[in-house]
Protein backbone atom coordinates (compact mmCIF):
# COMPACT_ATOMS: atom_id res chain seq x y z
CA UNK A 1 0.00 0.00 0.00
CA UNK A 2 2.72 2.41 1.03
CA UNK A 3 4.68 1.55 -2.10
CA UNK A 4 1.62 2.10 -4.22
CA UNK A 5 1.07 5.58 -2.78
CA UNK A 6 4.68 6.53 -3.46
CA UNK A 7 4.41 5.14 -6.97
CA UNK A 8 1.24 7.17 -7.57
CA UNK A 9 3.00 10.31 -6.45
CA UNK A 10 6.04 9.68 -8.66
CA UNK A 11 3.92 8.71 -11.69
CA UNK A 12 1.76 11.83 -11.49
CA UNK A 13 4.81 13.98 -10.80
CA UNK A 14 6.22 12.70 -14.09
CA UNK A 15 2.91 13.32 -15.87
CA UNK A 16 2.82 16.88 -14.50
CA UNK A 17 6.42 17.49 -15.48
CA UNK A 18 6.14 16.29 -19.06
CA UNK A 19 2.83 17.74 -20.21
CA UNK A 20 2.80 21.11 -21.83
CA UNK A 21 -0.53 22.88 -22.17
CA UNK A 22 -2.16 20.83 -19.42
CA UNK A 23 -5.71 19.46 -19.47
CA UNK A 24 -6.37 17.26 -22.49
CA UNK A 25 -2.68 17.23 -23.44
CA UNK A 26 -2.17 15.19 -20.28
CA UNK A 27 -4.52 12.34 -21.18
CA UNK A 28 -2.33 10.28 -23.57
CA UNK A 29 0.55 10.22 -21.07
CA UNK A 30 -1.87 9.49 -18.24
CA UNK A 31 -3.31 6.56 -20.21
CA UNK A 32 0.15 5.11 -20.87
CA UNK A 33 1.32 5.43 -17.28
CA UNK A 34 -1.82 4.33 -15.41
CA UNK A 35 -3.34 1.78 -17.82
CA UNK A 36 -0.48 0.27 -19.83
CA UNK A 37 2.42 0.51 -17.40
CA UNK A 38 0.83 0.07 -13.99
CA UNK A 39 -2.57 -1.46 -14.74
CA UNK A 40 -4.23 0.64 -12.03
CA UNK A 41 -7.27 1.33 -14.18
CA UNK A 42 -8.67 0.26 -17.59
CA UNK A 43 -9.15 2.10 -20.88
CA UNK A 44 -12.88 2.33 -20.13
CA UNK A 45 -12.03 4.01 -16.83
CA UNK A 46 -10.07 6.67 -18.73
CA UNK A 47 -13.13 7.52 -20.82
CA UNK A 48 -15.27 7.74 -17.70
CA UNK A 49 -12.70 9.91 -15.97
CA UNK A 50 -12.75 12.35 -18.89
CA UNK A 51 -16.55 12.47 -18.74
CA UNK A 52 -16.47 13.14 -14.98
CA UNK A 53 -13.70 15.71 -15.25
CA UNK A 54 -15.76 17.57 -17.83
CA UNK A 55 -18.86 17.66 -15.66
CA UNK A 56 -17.24 18.73 -12.41
CA UNK A 57 -15.56 22.06 -11.68
CA UNK A 58 -11.80 22.52 -11.66
CA UNK A 59 -8.88 21.76 -13.95
CA UNK A 60 -9.17 18.44 -15.82
CA UNK A 61 -5.66 17.42 -14.78
CA UNK A 62 -6.50 17.73 -11.08
CA UNK A 63 -9.87 16.04 -11.46
CA UNK A 64 -8.35 13.03 -13.22
CA UNK A 65 -5.41 12.74 -10.82
CA UNK A 66 -7.69 12.85 -7.78
CA UNK A 67 -10.05 10.28 -9.28
CA UNK A 68 -7.35 7.81 -10.37
CA UNK A 69 -5.55 8.23 -7.03
CA UNK A 70 -8.75 7.48 -5.13
CA UNK A 71 -9.58 4.43 -7.25
CA UNK A 72 -6.05 3.06 -6.85
CA UNK A 73 -5.33 3.71 -3.18
CA UNK A 74 -8.20 5.57 -1.50
CA UNK A 75 -8.00 9.05 -0.04
CA UNK A 76 -4.24 8.86 0.60
CA UNK A 77 -3.81 7.82 -3.02
CA UNK A 78 -5.80 10.82 -4.22
CA UNK A 79 -3.65 13.16 -2.12
CA UNK A 80 -0.47 11.60 -3.53
CA UNK A 81 -1.61 11.78 -7.17
CA UNK A 82 -2.91 15.36 -6.88
CA UNK A 83 0.20 16.58 -5.11
CA UNK A 84 2.32 14.88 -7.75
CA UNK A 85 0.47 16.64 -10.58
CA UNK A 86 0.66 20.07 -8.95
CA UNK A 87 4.25 20.09 -7.68
CA UNK A 88 6.24 20.32 -10.95
CA UNK A 89 4.23 23.36 -12.16
CA UNK A 90 4.33 24.93 -8.73
CA UNK A 91 8.11 24.68 -8.40
CA UNK A 92 8.87 25.78 -11.96
CA UNK A 93 6.51 28.77 -11.93
CA UNK A 94 7.74 29.84 -8.50
CA UNK A 95 11.30 29.97 -9.83
CA UNK A 96 10.24 31.79 -13.00
CA UNK A 97 8.14 34.36 -11.14
CA UNK A 98 11.17 35.42 -9.11
CA UNK A 99 12.94 36.79 -12.16
CA UNK A 100 10.15 37.36 -14.71
CA UNK A 101 9.52 40.86 -13.34
CA UNK A 102 13.14 42.07 -13.64
CA UNK A 103 13.39 40.26 -16.95
CA UNK A 104 10.38 42.17 -18.28
CA UNK A 105 12.18 45.51 -17.84
CA UNK A 106 14.84 44.69 -20.44
CA UNK A 107 14.08 46.53 -23.69
CA UNK A 108 14.54 43.49 -25.96
CA UNK A 109 12.21 41.46 -23.74
CA UNK A 110 9.60 44.22 -23.91
CA UNK A 111 9.78 44.10 -27.70
CA UNK A 112 9.61 40.31 -27.62
CA UNK A 113 6.45 40.41 -25.48
CA UNK A 114 4.85 42.89 -27.91
CA UNK A 115 5.15 40.16 -30.55
CA UNK A 116 4.29 37.37 -28.12
CA UNK A 117 1.01 38.98 -27.09
CA UNK A 118 -0.10 38.97 -30.73
CA UNK A 119 0.96 35.30 -31.02
CA UNK A 120 -0.92 34.41 -27.82
CA UNK A 121 -4.04 36.07 -29.23
CA UNK A 122 -3.75 33.79 -32.28
CA UNK A 123 -3.35 30.72 -30.01
CA UNK A 124 -6.40 31.73 -27.97
CA UNK A 125 -8.53 32.19 -31.09
CA UNK A 126 -7.50 28.69 -32.20
CA UNK A 127 -8.23 27.22 -28.74
CA UNK A 128 -11.64 28.90 -28.72
CA UNK A 129 -12.46 27.60 -32.20
CA UNK A 130 -11.60 24.03 -31.14
CA UNK A 131 -14.05 24.32 -28.24
CA UNK A 132 -16.71 25.90 -30.44
CA UNK A 133 -16.50 23.01 -32.91
CA UNK A 134 -17.22 20.53 -30.12
CA UNK A 135 -20.27 22.44 -28.90
CA UNK A 136 -23.63 20.63 -29.16
CA UNK A 137 -25.28 21.83 -32.35
CA UNK A 138 -28.73 22.91 -31.26
CA UNK A 139 -30.47 26.25 -30.82
CA UNK A 140 -30.58 26.29 -27.00
CA UNK A 141 -26.80 25.78 -26.81
CA UNK A 142 -26.19 28.56 -29.35
CA UNK A 143 -28.55 30.89 -27.48
CA UNK A 144 -26.79 30.24 -24.13
CA UNK A 145 -23.33 30.72 -25.67
CA UNK A 146 -24.40 33.96 -27.36
CA UNK A 147 -26.09 35.22 -24.20
CA UNK A 148 -23.04 34.47 -22.04
CA UNK A 149 -20.79 36.17 -24.60
CA UNK A 150 -22.89 39.35 -24.84
CA UNK A 151 -23.42 39.73 -21.08
CA UNK A 152 -19.75 39.10 -20.31
CA UNK A 153 -18.35 41.28 -23.12
CA UNK A 154 -20.67 44.26 -22.85
CA UNK A 155 -21.93 44.47 -19.25
CA UNK A 156 -20.38 44.47 -15.78
CA UNK A 157 -22.41 41.51 -14.52
CA UNK A 158 -20.24 39.25 -12.38
CA UNK A 159 -19.10 36.14 -14.23
CA UNK A 160 -20.10 33.83 -11.38
CA UNK A 161 -23.69 35.03 -11.84
CA UNK A 162 -23.48 34.39 -15.60
CA UNK A 163 -22.18 30.84 -15.01
CA UNK A 164 -24.82 30.07 -12.37
CA UNK A 165 -27.57 31.52 -14.58
CA UNK A 166 -26.51 29.47 -17.61
CA UNK A 167 -26.42 26.30 -15.49
CA UNK A 168 -29.99 26.96 -14.34
CA UNK A 169 -31.16 27.71 -17.90
CA UNK A 170 -29.61 24.41 -19.03
CA UNK A 171 -31.30 22.51 -16.20
CA UNK A 172 -34.72 24.06 -16.85
CA UNK A 173 -34.60 23.55 -20.63
CA UNK A 174 -33.48 19.93 -20.23
CA UNK A 175 -36.38 19.26 -17.82
CA UNK A 176 -38.84 20.82 -20.29
CA UNK A 177 -37.32 18.82 -23.17
CA UNK A 178 -37.54 15.64 -21.06
CA UNK A 179 -41.27 16.22 -20.36
CA UNK A 180 -41.95 16.75 -24.05
CA UNK A 181 -40.33 13.44 -24.92
CA UNK A 182 -42.49 11.66 -22.31
CA UNK A 183 -45.67 13.20 -23.73
CA UNK B 1 -5.15 39.76 4.70
CA UNK B 2 -3.59 38.88 1.37
CA UNK B 3 -3.03 35.16 2.03
CA UNK B 4 -6.64 34.50 2.98
CA UNK B 5 -7.79 36.69 0.08
CA UNK B 6 -5.63 34.70 -2.38
CA UNK B 7 -6.91 31.39 -1.03
CA UNK B 8 -10.58 32.40 -1.14
CA UNK B 9 -10.35 34.05 -4.57
CA UNK B 10 -8.72 31.03 -6.15
CA UNK B 11 -11.05 28.66 -4.31
CA UNK B 12 -13.93 30.53 -5.94
CA UNK B 13 -12.20 30.42 -9.34
CA UNK B 14 -11.55 26.67 -9.00
CA UNK B 15 -15.13 25.97 -7.93
CA UNK B 16 -16.65 27.80 -10.90
CA UNK B 17 -14.36 26.63 -13.73
CA UNK B 18 -15.92 23.97 -15.93
CA UNK B 19 -13.83 22.37 -18.65
CA UNK B 20 -10.12 22.31 -19.28
CA UNK B 21 -7.51 24.60 -20.75
CA UNK B 22 -8.55 28.21 -20.93
CA UNK B 23 -11.98 27.74 -19.31
CA UNK B 24 -10.48 29.46 -16.28
CA UNK B 25 -9.43 32.55 -18.23
CA UNK B 26 -12.69 34.56 -17.97
CA UNK B 27 -12.77 34.08 -14.20
CA UNK B 28 -9.11 35.01 -13.84
CA UNK B 29 -9.76 38.19 -15.80
CA UNK B 30 -12.78 39.03 -13.71
CA UNK B 31 -11.26 38.41 -10.29
CA UNK B 32 -7.52 39.02 -10.65
CA UNK B 33 -7.70 42.17 -12.78
CA UNK B 34 -10.61 43.60 -10.77
CA UNK B 35 -8.57 43.18 -7.59
CA UNK B 36 -5.64 44.99 -9.22
CA UNK B 37 -3.34 42.01 -8.72
CA UNK B 38 -2.24 41.89 -12.37
CA UNK B 39 -2.76 43.96 -15.52
CA UNK B 40 -4.47 42.29 -18.44
CA UNK B 41 -1.27 42.63 -20.52
CA UNK B 42 0.66 40.83 -17.75
CA UNK B 43 -1.84 37.98 -17.91
CA UNK B 44 -1.40 37.73 -21.69
CA UNK B 45 2.40 37.70 -21.23
CA UNK B 46 1.97 34.98 -18.65
CA UNK B 47 -0.15 32.83 -20.96
CA UNK B 48 2.96 32.61 -23.17
CA UNK B 49 5.01 31.50 -20.16
CA UNK B 50 2.34 28.96 -19.16
CA UNK B 51 2.27 27.52 -22.71
CA UNK B 52 6.05 27.10 -22.60
CA UNK B 53 6.27 25.45 -19.19
CA UNK B 54 4.85 22.09 -18.13
CA UNK B 55 1.70 21.59 -16.13
CA UNK B 56 -1.94 22.67 -16.21
CA UNK B 57 -2.67 26.33 -17.00
CA UNK B 58 -4.78 26.63 -13.84
CA UNK B 59 -1.89 25.64 -11.58
CA UNK B 60 0.60 27.80 -13.46
CA UNK B 61 -1.49 30.96 -13.29
CA UNK B 62 -2.55 30.53 -9.66
CA UNK B 63 1.04 29.89 -8.57
CA UNK B 64 2.20 32.95 -10.51
CA UNK B 65 -0.44 35.34 -9.14
CA UNK B 66 0.11 34.03 -5.61
CA UNK B 67 3.85 34.40 -5.85
CA UNK B 68 3.62 37.93 -7.24
CA UNK B 69 1.27 39.00 -4.45
CA UNK B 70 2.65 37.09 -1.48
CA UNK B 71 5.84 35.16 -2.30
CA UNK B 72 6.08 31.44 -1.64
CA UNK B 73 3.33 31.44 0.97
CA UNK B 74 1.07 33.41 -1.39
CA UNK B 75 1.72 30.89 -4.16
CA UNK B 76 0.94 28.05 -1.75
CA UNK B 77 -2.35 29.65 -0.67
CA UNK B 78 -3.63 30.38 -4.18
CA UNK B 79 -2.63 26.96 -5.55
CA UNK B 80 -4.24 25.18 -2.60
CA UNK B 81 -7.31 27.31 -3.22
CA UNK B 82 -7.59 26.39 -6.89
CA UNK B 83 -7.00 22.66 -6.27
CA UNK B 84 -9.26 22.08 -3.24
CA UNK B 85 -12.72 22.43 -4.86
CA UNK B 86 -11.80 19.84 -7.55
CA UNK B 87 -10.24 17.58 -4.99
CA UNK B 88 -13.22 17.59 -2.63
CA UNK B 89 -15.84 17.28 -5.37
CA UNK B 90 -14.02 14.41 -7.12
CA UNK B 91 -13.72 12.49 -3.84
CA UNK B 92 -17.48 12.87 -3.35
CA UNK B 93 -18.20 11.88 -6.96
CA UNK B 94 -15.87 8.86 -6.77
CA UNK B 95 -17.82 7.73 -3.73
CA UNK B 96 -21.30 8.23 -5.20
CA UNK B 97 -20.29 7.51 -8.76
CA UNK B 98 -23.41 5.65 -9.98
CA UNK B 99 -25.79 8.30 -8.64
CA UNK B 100 -23.67 11.05 -10.18
CA UNK B 101 -23.47 9.35 -13.57
CA UNK B 102 -27.23 8.87 -13.90
CA UNK B 103 -28.20 12.22 -12.36
CA UNK B 104 -30.50 14.27 -14.61
CA UNK B 105 -29.66 17.39 -12.60
CA UNK B 106 -25.94 17.08 -13.39
CA UNK B 107 -26.51 16.48 -17.11
CA UNK B 108 -29.06 19.33 -17.21
CA UNK B 109 -26.69 21.78 -15.54
CA UNK B 110 -23.87 20.73 -17.86
CA UNK B 111 -26.04 21.28 -20.95
CA UNK B 112 -26.12 24.95 -19.91
CA UNK B 113 -22.56 25.23 -18.59
CA UNK B 114 -20.76 23.88 -21.66
CA UNK B 115 -22.05 26.50 -24.12
CA UNK B 116 -21.72 29.19 -21.42
CA UNK B 117 -17.99 28.49 -21.14
CA UNK B 118 -17.62 28.87 -24.92
CA UNK B 119 -19.40 32.23 -24.85
CA UNK B 120 -17.35 33.41 -21.88
CA UNK B 121 -14.04 32.41 -23.43
CA UNK B 122 -15.11 34.22 -26.60
CA UNK B 123 -15.58 37.38 -24.53
CA UNK B 124 -12.22 36.82 -22.82
CA UNK B 125 -10.47 36.50 -26.19
CA UNK B 126 -12.18 39.67 -27.43
CA UNK B 127 -10.97 41.53 -24.36
CA UNK B 128 -7.42 40.23 -24.87
CA UNK B 129 -7.62 41.31 -28.51
CA UNK B 130 -8.38 44.83 -27.30
CA UNK B 131 -5.38 44.67 -24.94
CA UNK B 132 -3.05 43.60 -27.74
CA UNK B 133 -4.10 46.60 -29.82
CA UNK B 134 -4.70 49.04 -26.96
CA UNK B 135 -1.37 50.82 -27.38
CA UNK B 136 -2.64 52.23 -30.67
CA UNK B 137 -4.88 55.27 -30.59
CA UNK B 138 -8.07 54.79 -32.52
CA UNK B 139 -7.92 57.34 -35.33
CA UNK B 140 -7.21 57.41 -39.05
CA UNK B 141 -3.49 57.58 -38.25
CA UNK B 142 -3.63 54.00 -37.04
CA UNK B 143 -3.49 52.89 -40.69
CA UNK B 144 -0.18 54.65 -41.25
CA UNK B 145 1.35 53.22 -38.08
CA UNK B 146 3.73 50.38 -39.07
CA UNK B 147 3.63 48.87 -35.57
CA UNK B 148 -0.11 48.41 -35.92
CA UNK B 149 0.35 46.49 -39.15
CA UNK B 150 3.09 44.33 -37.60
CA UNK B 151 0.64 43.33 -34.83
CA UNK B 152 -2.17 42.64 -37.30
CA UNK B 153 0.21 40.63 -39.51
CA UNK B 154 1.52 38.63 -36.55
CA UNK B 155 -1.98 37.68 -35.41
CA UNK B 156 -2.98 36.59 -38.93
CA UNK B 157 0.20 34.64 -39.76
CA UNK B 158 0.40 32.98 -36.34
CA UNK B 159 -3.33 32.24 -36.54
CA UNK B 160 -2.80 30.40 -39.83
CA UNK B 161 0.17 28.50 -38.36
CA UNK B 162 -1.87 27.61 -35.26
CA UNK B 163 -4.66 26.18 -37.42
CA UNK B 164 -1.99 24.25 -39.35
CA UNK B 165 -1.17 22.64 -35.97
CA UNK B 166 2.25 24.25 -35.54
CA UNK B 167 3.32 23.75 -31.91
CA UNK B 168 2.33 26.62 -29.55
CA UNK B 169 5.92 27.01 -28.29
CA UNK B 170 7.15 27.45 -31.88
CA UNK B 171 4.46 30.10 -32.43
CA UNK B 172 5.49 31.94 -29.26
CA UNK B 173 9.18 31.86 -30.29
CA UNK B 174 8.43 33.15 -33.80
CA UNK B 175 6.20 35.91 -32.40
CA UNK B 176 8.98 36.93 -30.00
CA UNK B 177 11.47 37.19 -32.87
CA UNK B 178 9.01 39.30 -34.91
CA UNK B 179 8.49 41.54 -31.87
CA UNK B 180 12.22 42.07 -31.33
CA UNK B 181 13.01 42.67 -35.02
CA UNK B 182 10.08 45.08 -35.41
CA UNK B 183 10.97 46.84 -32.15
CA UNK B 184 14.50 47.65 -33.24
CA UNK B 185 13.67 48.40 -36.89
CA UNK B 186 10.63 50.65 -36.45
Amino acid sequence: MKNRVIKLFLTFFRIGLFTFGGGYAMIPLMQRETVEKNGWISDDDILEIIAIAESTPGPIAINSATFIGYKTAGVIGSVAATLGTVLPSFIIILIISFFLRQFQDIQAVKFAFNGIRAGVLALLIKAWWNMFKKMPKHSVAYAIATGAFVVSAFTDVNILIVITGCGIVGLVTSIIAGRRIKQ
Amino acid sequence: MIFLDLFLTFFKIGAFTFGGGYAMLPLIQDEVIAKGWLLESEIVNFIAVAESTPGPFAINISTYVGSEMGGILGAFCSTMGVVLPSFIIILLVAHWYEQFKSSKIVSGLMSGLKPAVIGLIGAAVLSIGKTVFSSFEISMEIFTNPEFWVSVGTVIVMGILAFKKVHPIAIICMSAVIGIVAGYLI
